[in-house]
């Protein structure tokens, strides 16, 4: 059935416990991403050094694909470069609107689960609002991150 | 639970050719009615006819198709004015509630409401009676304050007094709330108002084709509604005032149609409606409302609502079983939808999986994000119910739902 492949145990299991949940008190950039549409809200806190996303954790609220969205980002980023991360985003926001027959690629690991998001298109955007939050992160004032890490 | 024959209300289900589908290997439930209802074979046919046999433009135009299609246009405006107990020339064609009530906020509004003056709504307001009456809050330095909701989710008018105290203006209220189902006592609160000497706009975008309105009998001052949530075609629906309030009014939109002279540097306008309908209107759509108007109330709204509200009965009865099912709204009294949250799928999830069983439902805010800010819930799922719907197809609802809960637990 198509919902079952939609909601993977991995996807049921990320939304019911998700992982990096909470307040990041050292985070050097907060992003709030919501879709008003749905009600969906993420609040992505992230620690950035020049070259690298040292932690990042989210809170909010959502639905399964969203929250198990965010979990799993959080978990894939964490630890790599600030380049790394913003193509994994691309990649991941690409990936959601190729066709579904489209093979995903093996570097996808886990985050493969949501290729069955592709054929439901209304949930690209509960699939992606963390991620989105994750681009807007990067792209704000590296000072930040520079004068936090002077601090730590 | 159903005290009507269930006989006649399946005949008139297959006067709606959409609902004979299959949606992901399923039988279609449609349950998004307070969305937009489905349309019956007649308008279809009285659309199809209208373009095939009299498509012109109106009023000025010499010719035969022209003076036919001004016959059955204002002919719908006469329908209408009569199903709710009005002149027809206090009906004016507009988009819908939307536009129905920007337009009042424009024109009477603009001249009526001033620096300092409070406009009185309530918390269970549709986006659409809630952000026209915020711009011109902005334009003219005016407040908004609210009629608040109880727990339970009806309007506490426990505090009415100090409600209309002050410089109240206007009170524009929702008939039916889309997300709570509250019917709301609206000729009392007209009555409340009009002591007050406030004048009043009723939203019946959710009443219209739900239940038998009277302006009369209402009292209200303005009365808005939408065509396609009864039938009728999208893009057309209906402002009724009171024919001496619309004669103080200024024109909305400045045009052709709204024009008894023009100069280069002034015109004079028609009195209401026209003065209100500049451009050509949607002639086909309003005469397809006039045949909705017709079938609603060839079967009769009296009927409708309580066929309706027996399947909002047994759809709370067949929910609130649930576990960890949360759902809005009086539980009593209500109008025919409900919307619920589950503990442990988000509305969203819950409207995609419905789907999956040829399900519609909504899922969402449903437009009134402040007020289920004020619920503690980020969003809900709804089933909304119209005449061709079944007690069949409200167990089927109830058995999907609580399916969903289990997958998601």
């Amino acid at each position: 059935m198509n919902f079952a492949e939609l909601y993977q145990e991995l996807i049921l299991d990320h939304s019911k416990r998700p992982r990096n949940f909470g307040p990041l008190p050292d985070a050097t950039v907060t992003v709030k991403g919501d879709n008003p549409s749905c009600g969906d809200e993420v609040e992505l806190a992230v620690k950035l050094t020049p070259g690298t996303v040292e932690a990042l954790k989210f809170t909010g609220h959502g639905c399964a694909i969203c929250m198990a969205s965010a979990s799993l980002m959080t978990i894939k980023v964490k630890g790599k470069s600030r380049d790394e991360a913003a193509g994994m985003a691309q990649a991941f926001r690409h990936m959601l609107i190729t066709p579904e027959e489209t093979a995903v690629p093996e570097s996808f690991g886990d985050l493969e689960v949501f290729s069955a998001v592709r054929r439901f298109p209304q949930r690209v955007k509960c699939a992606t609002l963390a991620w989105r939050a994750l681009e807007q992160a990067l792209s704000t004032a590296p000072e930040a991150a520079v004068s936090t890490e002077g601090n730590a | 639970m159903q005290s009507f024959d269930s006989k006649p209300w399946e005949t008139i289900r297959r006067d709606f050719p959409i609902l004979d589908q299959q949606v992901n290997g399923h039988p279609l439930i449609y349950l998004d009615n307070a969305a937009t209802s489905q349309k019956p074979r007649a308008v279809i046919d009285c659309l199809t006819h209208y373009y095939e046999n009299d498509n012109s433009n109106v009023h000025r135009g010499l010719h035969e198709l022209s003076s036919r299609a001004t016959m059955a246009y204002e002919g719908a405006r006469a329908r209408l004015a009569a199903s709710i107990g009005a002149e027809a020339a206090e009906i004016i064609f507009t988009r819908g509630t939307t536009e129905s009530i920007n337009l009042v906020a424009r024109t009477w509004g603009e001249a009526n409401i001033g620096a300092g003056d409070i406009i009185l709504l309530t918390e269970m307001e549709h986006h659409s009676n809630l952000v026209p009456w915020q711009l011109l809050a902005k334009r003219k330095g005016a407040t908004l304050r609210f009629v608040p909701v109880t727990p339970e989710g009806t309007l506490d008018l426990s505090k009415l007094d100090e409600l209309f105290a002050g410089p109240v203006k206007i009170f524009s209220f929702v008939h039916i709330s889309n997300s709570l189902g509250t019917i709301n006592p609206a000729a009392a609160l007209c009555a409340r108002a009009r002591k007050a000497g406030v004048t009043t706009l009723l939203d019946a975008a959710q009443s219209a084709g739900h239940l038998p309105l009277d302006v009369r009998g209402i009292g209200c001052d303005f009365l808005a509604f939408s065509g396609h949530k009864m039938c009728g075609p999208t893009g057309i629906g209906i402002l009724w005032g009171r024919q001496e309030i619309l004669a103080t009014m200024e024109p909305f939109h400045g045009g052709g149609e709204m024009i008894a002279s023009v100069g280069f540097t002034e015109s004079e306008f028609k009195p209401a409606p026209y003065r209100f309908e500049a451009g050509t209107p949607a002639i086909a759509q309003a005469i397809g409302l006039g045949a909705a108007a017709d079938y609603v109330d060839g079967i009769g709204r009296a009927a409708i609502f309580e066929h309706d509200q027996a399947l909002a009965r047994q759809a709370v009865g067949l929910l609130k079983e649930i576990p960890g099912i949360r759902i809005l709204g009086p539980l009593d009294e209500r109008g025919g939808l409900v919307s619920f949250v589950l503990k442990d799928a988000h509305a969203h999830d819950v409207v995609s999986m419905a789907d999956q069983y040829g399900l519609a439902l909504r899922g969402g805010h449903h437009c009134t994000q402040p007020l289920l800010r004020k619920l503690g819930v980020p969003a809900s799922a709804r089933a909304s119910f119209y005449f061709y719907n079944t007690p069949e197809e409200v167990e089927k609802m109830a058995a999907i739902v609580r399916k969903i809960q289990t997958f998601f637990a």
